[in-house]
């Protein structure tokens, strides 16, 4: 192949699905010790520790859990489009089983955020929902999520689903910039971004530190999850192969 | 930290109900995806072994 030449050495090594499995074993247990570390941490600091606001009081802890799970829910459809796009042009199977992976943990983080939105909006706007731009995009995104996970259920045929998945994410994807920027560009009830990469965040380091640690928490959670139902996926698939066989055989 | 009681801690200034809606569904929701997706695990394992034991005697 040619493109050998270009690409790095691993990127073809994730198309191994055996590979796959075996690196994402010893992977494992460390994301999932970090991700329970992290979320305890996080959850502790943010209920008792951080100050309440002093407009908003103690519903401001709200942002501990809707912050994380819009970024993530975000990060995840990028992930997914990438895997798409990966899984069309190259033909890769690991691409196809993480598309199809991703969506699941994205659509209960797009529930996540927008319901814990919802019970947020209630004591700070005085409405659960507001059809507002930046709630709207958010309620695409679960759909797209949602759209995803039905064409990997509907159609029996793997690559076939595959690629209907990969052309639904990718075209899905004009949706990410509309919901960041929706604070910019329509009027809203919804403040703006609390990270920022090039300012320094608007809040005390008391409130945005466990916010952080949070961010990242939610990160390696969706790191494990999404490692466990690909390692799923590839046993499922490769239930044919020989090395498989010695994994079942030596269980 | 931010509270003196326990009793403060769980009426977080009023807003109790929407705080612990909020991370009682967050918990749920988080354990559902590591649970889940272990559970298919070990039973995709044990119908594999069981296939893998059918094929043999056969």
């Amino acid at each position: 192949m040619a493109d050998k030449k270009w690409l790095p050495r691993w990127f073809f090594q994730l198309a191994s699905p055996r590979w796959c499995y075996q690196f994402t074993g010893r992977l494992l247990p460390w994301f999932l010790l970090s991700t329970l570390v992290l979320l305890t941490v996080g959850t502790v600091w943010a209920l008792l520790f951080a100050p309440a606001d002093y407009q908003q009081g103690n519903s401001f802890r709200i942002i501990y859990l809707h912050v994380p799970s819009a970024i993530l829910a975000q990060s995840a459809y990028m992930l997914m489009a990438v895997a798409g796009a990966i899984g069309l042009i190259w033909k890769m199977k690991v691409a196809d089983m993480v598309l199809k992976s991703a969506a699941p943990i994205g659509a209960s983080m797009a529930v996540l955020a927008l319901a814990t939105g919802a019970i947020w909006g209630k004591p700070t706007w005085g409405s659960w929902w507001v059809w507002d731009a930046r709630l709207t995009s958010m309620l695409i995104l679960l759909f797209l999520y949602l759209g995803v996970m039905a064409l990997n259920s509907a159609i029996e045929n793997e690559s076939t689903a595959a690629q209907a998945s990969a052309v639904l994410a990718l075209v899905g994807v004009v949706n990410i910039p509309i919901i960041k920027y929706s604070v910019d560009w329509w009027n809203t009830l919804h403040q703006p971004a609390t990270f920022k990469l090039t300012e320094k965040p608007a809040m005390p380091p008391e409130m945005w530190l466990p916010l952080l640690v949070m961010v990242i928490g939610f990160y390696c959670f969706f790191a494990v999850s999404l490692m466990q139902r690909l390692r799923n996926e590839i046993i499922w698939r490769e239930r044919r192969a020989g090395w498989v066989r010695e994994l079942l055989i030596k269980q | 930290m931010s509270f003196n009681t326990v009793s403060e801690f769980l009426a977080m200034g009023g807003h109790g109900l929407y705080v612990w809606l909020s991370y009682g569904l967050g918990a749920v929701l988080i354990a559902a995806n590591l649970i889940v997706p272990k559970l298919s695990r070990n039973r995709l394992l044990a119908e594999q072994k069981r296939r893998l034991r059918r094929e043999e005697t056969a």
